[in-house]
């Protein structure tokens, strides 16, 4: 059978599931689709369907699974890594619409929801009793649990919280292969092996989660976010190494270099000291008694670190116009420069100083700004390359920029990603982290539970999969030989 | 036969010599490590040592033999633990043991089980491969999340050589309080009071006759009497609070973190509040303590287990028997509910095609 009749075929058995209007296959419709917070990389996906219901994606992923043709679940598509960028003529599935709470049980501090409900909402609906959710990626006004599910998404409170997959207690699943599976369950506590925690992260590779069981905490009493400017990233550093060696465990730490500053406070006004080279916010919460005695301790710490300023939020709104202009800072940067590249290599805490300082000399090498935002508690870079894709071979610098970053992450004995995951971005990089045995285990996994590689195909994994089922012609950066999508 | 490798090149060479392995760390777990007939043992205490631990990164590295309690020494003279408080310590319990076996206890309430403390993994799979898994630094995205997978895998997976953890500060200072309760009921709804409320506990256990509660709190030495103060305040009046510090409280948790119930089957069994009084309506009489706000049960089960393991399926419930009884001749460790799905049997298959850790 030709591939044209076979996607023929495989259309029509779509259109039997979906109506119209959640069934795109019009360019313009498909448009939008082709890329996610990763612009750098375009596909085109043959259809874009939007089931409204779990027993609609598992059809869609049987119907997939029959026709052989590859698929890829989205939700917001604020993918850094190009996590949910098509697989060029498979099917992107989108989730928004799959978004109910199903369940909030306050008592047992759970909530039940789908793939397509919003971070934020969840600690919204959870609000009322006194409960949130933890995980905070900076993208969580938009961002779905399923996508923050498939990735093990972080934020700036991992070092005492940990990430997503130490939020998630369970999940129901359907496979590549169409069969529906239940891994975890309600309970802290499981059974091994932890199916659930290998299936969290897998970076859509293992199937799409359908129904997603949360865990809880009670909201903290009390909050003391303190802001320190230094006149020295290294200052700023070092501070964050004296408030862990103190024996405080903060609920975040973050620091924002110079550059990162201006944007930040070009965008939203958070009134940080605009002339520190660096900036460091500590953030300590818990039992209001607890919180003064540490806030006590922390400041001794802080200032014996010679900040030359020193700011307290004094209320829940001071507190937000900190957190404000931090958060803000990724799309800040956008004021700077046309385009950037942002990588979150994590380097281990005592060795942040070395990798600063090695970024700042790549990045004159390279004669590229780069901006620094990131989360210094648990040693994740966030180094924002600048570039103008207008100039002819800046993207290609920023790229090789960004990969000797990565090298110099795992040289110094951390990691590629801390948080955005492997995607498309970094998946050559895999190799510089893993032996080949390795990504031969994993691959192996991967072809147990999908044997024809059809689960987001393409992603984590160094060197791809299997062709694409048909080819649109290459991107013109491929073209030009700057992406490679194999 | 056993077999002691004590590095991982003879460990990998060992594997393909024999059809079937199980293997074993401390032993301090009998219902786990007593091979079946046809299983060879791999006695993992010849790779033993901490390999990396600097207490400024929260992150420790070791190999899978390391007893617990060289490792609990090694933090506590940095004033770090493993918050995920491992049971079996001074039965000489190993790392490698405890994430297989998937233990934690009581501390656990504070920041998590060992499923959210363990890093990195290497391990030697069914064919005899050395894969590493994860990483060394305390967040990270990379790869499939293979630590994560071994926790409780029982070895059915591959045999684990080398671990990473994230370890934590200890509080400062602690303080046990030991709440009596008139009904099991009403510790229920306390335990539901408490654990939703901003008072952060290290340990949130109950025992459920007489009804108690049992609470750790800690930190700045400074706070704690205004903290125990408030949750006082919380508690009501009315109620008889017994309260332990300093070397009683030491000697207290060394104790309960010893699972050392008598005759009869230690059981884990992983539940949620909500569960207990159903399930404690058809218990009998017993030692048994539910840790983390009612997550985790663990108990010793006098009688057959084949009664035990009804009971739990009738609960949809499931359980693993730890040690204790004829627990050696089991069919198999797990009882109650079979959660086994497709996706675990293809996963299995791909780490050990030729079922060399199959039971």
């Amino acid at each position: 059978m030709t591939a044209s009749a076979t996607l023929a075929e495989l259309l029509a058995d779509l259109a039997r599931i979906l109506p119209k209007e959640r069934f795109l296959t019009e360019a313009a419709q498909l448009a939008p689709y082709e890329s996610d917070a990763l612009t750098a990389f375009r596909a085109r996906p043959c259809a874009v369907v939007l089931p409204q219901t779990s027993e609609e994606v598992v059809e869609i992923v049987r119907t997939c699974a029959r026709h052989k043709v590859p698929f890829t679940a989205r939700g917001s598509g604020t993918s850094l890594s190009g996590g949910s960028l098509p697989v060029e003529g498979g099917v992107v599935i989108g989730l928004n619409r799959l978004n109910r709470l199903l369940r909030l049980d306050p008592n047992e501090r759970i909530a039940v929801v789908q793939p397509g409900h919003i971070n934020l909402r969840v600690s919204d609906a959870a609000a009322p009793y006194g409960l949130y959710y933890a995980p905070d990626p900076s993208s969580q006004p938009v961002s779905t649990i399923g996508g923050n599910l498939a990735f093990n998404s972080g934020g700036a409170h991992c070092l005492k919280y940990g990430m997503t997959s130490n939020h998630v207690l369970g999940a129901k699943v359907v496979l590549p292969t169409g069969e529906v599976v239940e891994l975890g369950g309600e309970s802290l506590e499981g059974l091994g092996p932890d199916w659930l925690g290998l299936f969290v992260g897998s970076e859509g590779l293992m199937g799409i989660a359908l129904e997603v069981t949360l865990r809880l905490l009670p909201k903290p009493e009390k909050y003391h976010t303190l802001l320190a400017a230094y006149d020295a990233l290294e200052k700023a550093g070092d501070a964050v190494a004296a408030v862990v060696a103190s024996g405080l465990l903060p609920g975040a730490m973050e620091i924002m270099d110079n550059l990162a500053i201006e944007a930040a406070e070009a965008a939203v006004h958070a009134g940080y000291p605009t002339a520190a080279r660096a900036l460091l916010i500590v953030e300590l919460e818990g039992e209001a008694p607890q919180v003064e005695a540490e806030a006590e301790q922390l400041s001794r710490v802080i200032e014996r670190s010679g900040p030359y300023e020193v700011r307290v939020a004094r209320d829940a709104e001071e507190r937000m116009k900190i957190w404000k202009g931090r958060k803000a800072a990724f799309s800040a940067v956008g004021r700077l420069s046309p385009d950037y590249i942002v990588q979150d290599g994590v380097v281990p805490r005592s060795k942040l100083g070395r990798a600063l300082a090695e970024i700042e000399r790549l990045s004159q090498e390279h004669g590229l700004r780069v901006a620094n935002v990131f989360h210094a508690g648990d040693g994740n870079l966030h180094p924002l390359i600048l570039y103008d894709g207008k100039v002819p071979g800046e993207l290609e610098r920023g790229e090789r920029l960004a990969g000797e970053i990565l090298r110099m992450c795992v040289r110094l004995g951390g990691t590629i990603t801390g948080e955005h995951g492997v995607g498309m971005e970094k998946k050559e990089y895999m190799p510089e982290m893993f032996a080949e045995a390795d990504l031969e285990a994993m691959r192996r996994i991967r072809r147990a539970v999908d044997p024809l590689e059809l689960s987001n195909r393409g992603k984590m994994f160094p060197g791809g999969e299997a062709p694409a089922v048909t080819a649109h012609g290459a991107h013109p950066l491929e073209q030009a030989g700057v992406i490679s999508r194999e | 036969m056993t077999l002691r490798p004590t590095t991982v090149q003879e460990l990998q060479e060992a594997i393909p010599t024999q059809e079937r392995w199980l293997p074993r760390g401390g032993g301090s777990k009998p219902a786990l490590s007593t091979p079946r007939a046809g299983q060879a043992v791999l006695d993992m205490t010849g790779l033993r040592g901490v390999l990396e631990y600097d207490p400024g990164e929260f992150v420790l590295v070791a190999q899978a033999g390391t007893p617990l309690i060289e490792v609990e020494g090694l933090l506590a003279q940095h004033g770090q633990y493993l918050p995920f408080d491992p049971p079996f310590v001074e039965a000489g319990a190993t790392l490698g043991g405890t994430v297989a076996a998937g233990l934690s206890g009581p501390l656990r309430q504070r920041y998590g089980g060992v499923r959210d403390f363990i890093l990195g993994v290497k391990f030697v799979d069914g064919e005899g491969n050395l894969i590493k898994g994860g990483g060394k630094v305390v967040k990270n995205a990379a790869g499939f999340d293979l630590p994560k997978l071994m926790v409780g895998s029982l070895g059915r997976l591959g045999v684990l050589t080398e671990v990473a953890f994230k370890v934590f500060p200890f509080p400062k200072a602690t303080v046990t309080l030991r709440v009596s309760l008139g009904s099991l009921e009403e510790a229920i709804q306390t335990l539901y009071a408490l654990a939703c409320s901003p008072f952060e506990f290290y340990t949130l256990d109950l025992e459920p006759s007489p009804a108690r509660l049992i609470l750790r709190v800690g930190g700045l030495g400074q706070a704690l009497p205004l903290r125990i103060e408030r949750i006082l305040g919380f508690l009501g009046t009315s109620r008889a609070v017994e309260r332990l510090e300093g070397e009683p409280e030491r000697q207290y948790w060394r104790e309960i973190g010893q699972l050392q119930w008598g005759a009869g089957h230690l059981v884990k069994v992983p539940i949620t509040a909500k569960q207990i009084s159903a399930l404690e309506a058809r218990l009998p009489m017993g030692e048994r303590r539910y840790l983390s706000a009612g997550n985790l049960l663990y108990l010793r089960w006098p009688g057959e287990i084949a009664q035990l393991d009804q009971l739990l399926r009738s609960q949809g419930l499931s359980g693993l028997v730890l040690g204790g009884g004829e627990a050696a001749h089991l069919e198999s460790p797990r009882i109650g509910v079979d959660c086994s799905q497709a996706f675990g049997h293809r996963v299995t298959q791909a780490l050990d095609p030729l079922s060399r850790f199959a039971p």
